[in-house]
């Protein structure tokens, strides 16, 4: 309990990954908070990365994490993107009333 | 009770409350700030366990461009107050109960994997070794991402490069009607194209046709 192991940090990224998850199931509000969740998804992996690195005395890790930040930026630059151009062409980002391809 | 017991529980408490207020928030700007307070403490812990040089990084690309791209696009779009709430209670809203079955399965699976964990007993420790000592942090990843990973760094740039181009791309709107200055039709007019000399005659002025 009072001694901090992997296992803690293990814990808490899948707590946060799991609360990513649930923001991304429930949401009834706008886009960005999808995507929010999303980033919160990748801090998650950060965590279990970084501390695996620690624990295991091995760089790899730290080195994969920096690769994740990236793409991590680079997605949420192509999503604000989309859901700008989205929101020019249609007024609403709301959940529920995206549905154009309900046919 | 040791130091880093009692601020990795501070830290880490405040992480899982910010992330539960990141999707529970109405107000979708302070979801963007408690998102901040996530990132932030997050990174504490990364400095707290010793990688240092992630920590600052993640202060830096999260909290520094990340998290102000998505306070700007939330005022940009004028939706941060939203009519109903999470768990908003529209019609046909069966999909809440699934959905938190599923996260919750999908938490208890996470967790009996991280209890049942073990090393492999014939590990061989081939790792990129961590503690050389005397090299900081920062120092031993300098020293294996532009060696040995020095192709995926570059990859990540193109990354980067081409997601700048797909978001300008995106974006970038040809509005009609503007009055533009052109280069080239101002570079290549000549001088007959602009200036006429017209001969006049006496007391019989000039007519100029536009």
């Amino acid at each position: 309990m009072f001694d901090i192991g992997i296992g803690h940090y293990l814990t808490l990224g899948a707590v946060i990954f799991t609360i990513g998850v649930v923001g991304i199931f429930l949401n009834r509000k706008n886009v960005i908070v999808i995507l929010m969740s999303i980033e919160l998804i990748l801090l998650a992996v950060n965590i279990n990365l970084v501390s695996f690195s620690i624990f295991l005395n091995d760089l790899s890790g730290q080195i994969f994490t920096l690769f994740i930040l990236t793409v991590a930026a680079a997605e949420a630059a192509i999503g604000l993107a989309i859901i700008v151009v989205y929101y020019r062409n249609s007024g609403t980002i709301r959940v529920e009333e995206i549905d154009n391809l309900k046919g | 009770m040791p130091a880093h017991t009692f601020f990795f529980y501070i830290f880490s408490l405040i992480a899982i409350v910010s992330a539960i207020m990141v999707t529970a928030s109405k107000n979708t700007v302070h979801s963007v700030f408690f998102l901040i307070l996530d990132f932030i403490s997050i990174s504490c812990l990364f400095i707290l366990i010793g990688a240092e040089f992630l920590g600052m990084i993640m202060l830096i690309v999260y909290v520094g461009a990340v998290a102000v791209l998505f306070l700007f696009v939330v005022m940009m779009l004028n939706v941060a107050q939203q009519k109903n709430q999470w768990f908003g209670a529209t019609s046909g809203s069966k999909h809440i109960p699934v959905g938190m079955i599923v996260s919750l399965i999908i938490f208890f699976e996470l967790l009996i994997v991280i209890g049942g964990w073990k090393l492999k007993p014939d590990l061989t420790n081939d790792f990129i070794n961590l503690s050389t000592s005397g090299v900081t942090n920062t120092h031993s990843i300098g020293n294996v991402l532009y060696t040995d990973y020095i192709h995926l760094f570059q990859l990540s740039g193109m990354i980067l490069l081409v997601a700048m181009i797909g978001a300008i791309v995106l974006t970038f709107r040809q509005r009609s009607g503007l009055k533009r200055q052109s280069y080239i039709s101002q570079i290549s007019r000549e001088k007959n194209d602009g200036v006429e000399l017209v001969n006049v005659k006496n007391k019989a002025g000039v007519k100029i046709d536009v």
